[in-house]
């Protein structure tokens, strides 16, 4: 199988930022690929570079077999984009605006269209400068979700939506993969990534610093427990998959891996439970856990 | 916590989010009328001087564009001249800044964050008025300042000091009922704008018809304060009483509409985009074409009025000797009509330019806007999008030329029964612009495509064209700066011999130009 996207030693500088850092990228066709950092580590750089709209410093990119710099035009027929901030032409309605997208790249499905605008619960005939970022956001969805290409491009596409309109986006991201389409899906949050991805690639300050299945990454997808319990625990500490453990007489905190959270859930209940919260841990926590002090080494 | 709660806060932030733009506003306004008192002064050093210039003043276009002139005097004069100018400017400035302060603050969201706090309900619109207040102010009392410094009454000085102040006050009162009415700054400026568009207009049409129609106008009874010619001081009263009041309304109408909300519904627009709609240049067309059709009906309005004013200046009419002198430098011919008919499609080019610059400029404001990107991210070429909107800057102002050129001939040939003659003579004084307009949007194309930073600095250019040509002729200026400009080189028509080559040559300088600016704009990150 060919790479849609493949990117090696990538680097970008802004004056005296070095915003990309020889950041390694490669989407296989037909995989939902999740582009994971936390905000300014370059996912947007990366994927200005990959449309040819700016220019590396150094690196190689690929673009569906392509040069994304040389090929542009010829490239862009190929994929849909939806910027992370996206402005509209404060006259254009949101209909007016998802046709000439449409149409620039070379076509749109009128029956997918109108799907998609009833799923998002979009209304097309508002002007531009009256919607909300959400609503802004949905109008470059539907755009790109109704034409007939082999790759998307999304930028933080869930920022301004709502939960449920979130469920809607997963949904379709699930039917475009099923339909053999790719998929670059740039998130900072880690359970959308999670819900959706096939593989990952986690970049920190430019660089890549992780890369794999979910399943090869399974150590990133712990739940962080605080348990109050009628008597001091025991064993705890034996169970496989915890980390982290502190135990101040009653009370524990620690961390799990998730294929493990049933065993030790059973164990907490033998001791008896007074109160029990459980998070996922913050994409922020797991970078400083995991990737500072290779940074710090690197 | 009262109503108004905050609202010193709130206007110490206006003032330091504006602490360049209004001080610059405020400035202009004072110094205009000095700076016109003096030139008169230059200009008319005695009473005789003065005199022959009334019956040219007196025509109806010039009436229609100045107001009437009540009193032949250097104030009086300077009044006539500069006060409509005056007018629109303390205007624009009073809407501009309390839309800032409301209406935009509210669609961005930032008011949210500020009503949270311990704000009262009623404090922005407070704020933003006694921000544009202030404003209009201090720029009355320093325009009066400064025509007292230049020797002129006291009583006439501060009677136009009084009447751009309150006009201001009654412009700041109608936006901030406009800003109730629409959820959008843009469209609430559009309606104080038209307001202000309207006053003028039926200021114009009652100074040389049906007097009563000034007198519906806010613009109309700061003229009819009569500064410098037996000053009518109660009729400042009136914009005062209508500043009160609509500022009344604006506080129940506010209190009546929730945050973000407005009282006039959005309208819908198509749910589909039209069959034209699917190219750069369609897209072009969308955005430009309002913007196109106004300049169109605007130059094509002052082409007939300047050209209608044209007729009353025969050359047999005595008129001052360095009048004519600075309309033969301007307007490079020694017959009168001509030199006047020169000078006026010089100023003409030069306000058309404004346009161009506008049109190219987009260029830059789709791209900072972030709206570029997506348009991008499709099959879409850089050159092919740019050139798109560059087609409006260069065909756009060619039409507006054409425009005036056509309108001037008509009125002015309408008048001396030489329709078929003057047509085609004004039409190319007009069109002979063209190049030098062009070469300022070659110049705004090359600093988008290599500094886009720097692509704001087209304005200066053009500021800078303006200066040269009002103060060339007047100060003697070395050649070489005067040069400078593009205008400078145009051919001075219809007095003057057409000759072709600094048409070429200014055509050549914008093509390598913009061609230098789009081979950097393909190369360079966007963003």
């Amino acid at each position: 199988m060919t790479d849609a996207i493949s990117v090696s030693g990538l680097v970008k500088t802004f004056g005296r930022t070095r915003a990309l850092d020889g950041l390694e990228l490669t989407v296989r066709t037909g995989e939902v690929h999740g582009f994971l950092g936390p905000n300014g580590a370059g996912k947007s750089t990366t994927i200005r570079v990959l449309l040819g709209l700016l220019r590396a410093d150094a690196g190689t990119a690929t673009l569906l077999g392509g040069d994304p710099w040389r090929d542009t035009a010829d490239l862009h027929r190929r994929l849909a984009y939806v910027p992370g901030e996206v402005t509209l032409w404060p006259s254009l309605t949101g209909g007016e605006v998802i046709d000439l997208l449409g149409r620039l790249r070379g076509g749109l499905d009128a029956g997918r269209r109108a799907t998609l605008l009833e799923r998002f619960d979009l209304d097309p005939t508002k002007k531009g400068r009256t919607y909300s970022k959400g609503n802004r956001q949905k109008v470059a969805l539907v755009a790109a979700l109704a034409s007939d290409v082999e790759l998307l491009i999304l930028d933080e596409p869930t920022s301004g939506l709502d939960p449920l309109m979130e469920e809607v986006f997963r949904t379709c991201i699930a039917e475009e993969r099923k339909n053999g389409r790719t998929v670059l899906l740039s998130s900072h949050i880690l359970a959308e990534v999670e819900a959706l991805c096939d593989r990952v690639s986690i970049i920190r300050a430019g660089r890549t610093v992780d890369t794999g299945t979910l399943a090869e990454l399974r150590h990133l997808t712990r739940t962080s427990i605080t348990a109050e319990l009628a008597a001091t625990p025991t064993g705890l500490d034996a169970l496989p998959g915890l980390h982290d453990l502190v135990v101040d007489g009653p009370r524990v905190r620690f961390d799990v891996d998730n294929e493990h959270l049933g065993d030790v859930l059973r164990q907490l209940t033998g001791c008896g439970v007074r109160s029990l919260t459980s998070q996922p841990p913050t994409l922020e926590e797991l970078f400083l856990r995991h990737y500072e002090e290779e940074l710090v080494g690197s | 916590m009262s109503a108004l709660t905050g609202t010193r806060h709130l206007t110490r932030l206006a003032f330091r989010l504006d602490r360049l733009r209004l001080p610059v506003w405020v400035l202009a306004i004072a110094l205009l009328p000095m700076a016109t008192a003096a030139q008169y002064k230059q200009l008319y050093p005695t009473k005789a001087d003065l005199d022959s210039v009334r019956a040219v003043l007196s025509t109806p276009a010039l009436v229609a564009i100045g107001g009437p002139l009540f009193r032949v005097s250097l104030g009086g004069l300077t009044a006539w001249k500069i006060m409509s100018t005056e007018l629109i400017l303390i205007g624009l400035m009073s809407l501009l800044t309390v839309v800032r302060h409301t209406r935009t603050e509210e669609e961005t969201g930032r008011l949210e964050l500020i009503s949270a706090g311990v704000v009262g309900r009623h404090a922005p619109l407070t704020a933003a008025l006694v921000t544009a207040g202030l404003a209009d102010l201090v720029a009355g009392a320093l325009a009066a300042l400064f025509l007292l410094a230049t020797g002129l009454p006291a009583t006439g000085s501060l009677a136009l000091g009084l009447a751009v102040c309150v006009t201001g006050l009654a412009f700041a009162a109608i936006a901030a009922v406009a800003v109730q009415l629409t959820e959008n700054a843009r469209t609430a400026i559009a309606i104080a704008g038209a307001v202000l568009a309207g006053s003028y207009l039926l200021r114009a049409v009652g100074d040389t018809g049906p007097t009563w129609l000034s007198w519906l106008s806010p613009l109309g009874w700061a003229i009819h304060i009569r500064a410098y010619a037996g000053e009518r001081w109660w009729v400042a009263g009136l914009a005062v009483a209508l500043a009160a009041l609509l500022a009344a309304l604006a506080y129940t109408l506010a209190g009546r509409r929730d945050v973000g909300a407005a009282l006039l519904a959005q309208r819908p627009g198509p749910a589909m985009a039209a069959a034209g709609l699917r190219s750069p240049f369609g897209l072009a067309w969308r955005l430009h074409r309002g913007l196109l059709a106004g300049w169109l009906f605007g130059m094509a309005v002052a082409g007939a009025a300047l050209g209608g004013a044209a007729s009353a200046l025969t050359d047999q009419i005595a008129v001052n000797q360095e009048l004519t002198d600075m309309l033969a430098r301007l307007g490079g011919s020694k017959g009168v009509t001509d030199g006047y008919l020169g000078a006026v499609f010089g100023i003409v080019g030069l306000v058309v330019a404004c346009y161009t610059v506008q049109a190219t400029l987009r260029l830059r404001a789709e791209e900072s806007a972030g709206r570029l990107e997506p348009l991008l991210a499709t099959r879409t070429g850089r050159v092919r999008w740019a050139l798109s909107h560059l087609v409006f800057a260069v065909v756009g102002s060619a039409l507006l030329l054409a425009a005036a050129g056509a309108a001037g001939g008509l009125a002015y040939g309408a008048q001396i029964s030489d329709v078929g003659g003057q047509v085609p003579r004004l039409l190319g004084a007009a069109m002979v612009q063209l190049p030098a307009a062009w070469v300022l949007a070659g110049l705004g194309v090359a600093l988008f495509g290599l500094v886009p930073q720097a692509t704001p600095l087209t304005w200066v250019a053009l500021v800078a064209c303006l200066v040269l040509l009002e103060l060339g002729a007047l100060l003697n200026l070395s050649r070489w700066i005067v040069d400078a400009s593009p205008f400078a080189h145009v051919p001075k028509l219809p007095g003057a011999e057409f000759s072709a080559t600094p048409v070429l040559w200014l055509t050549a300088v914008a093509v390598v130009l913009a061609a230098a600016g789009l081979v950097g704009f393909r190369r360079r990150d966007i963003g």
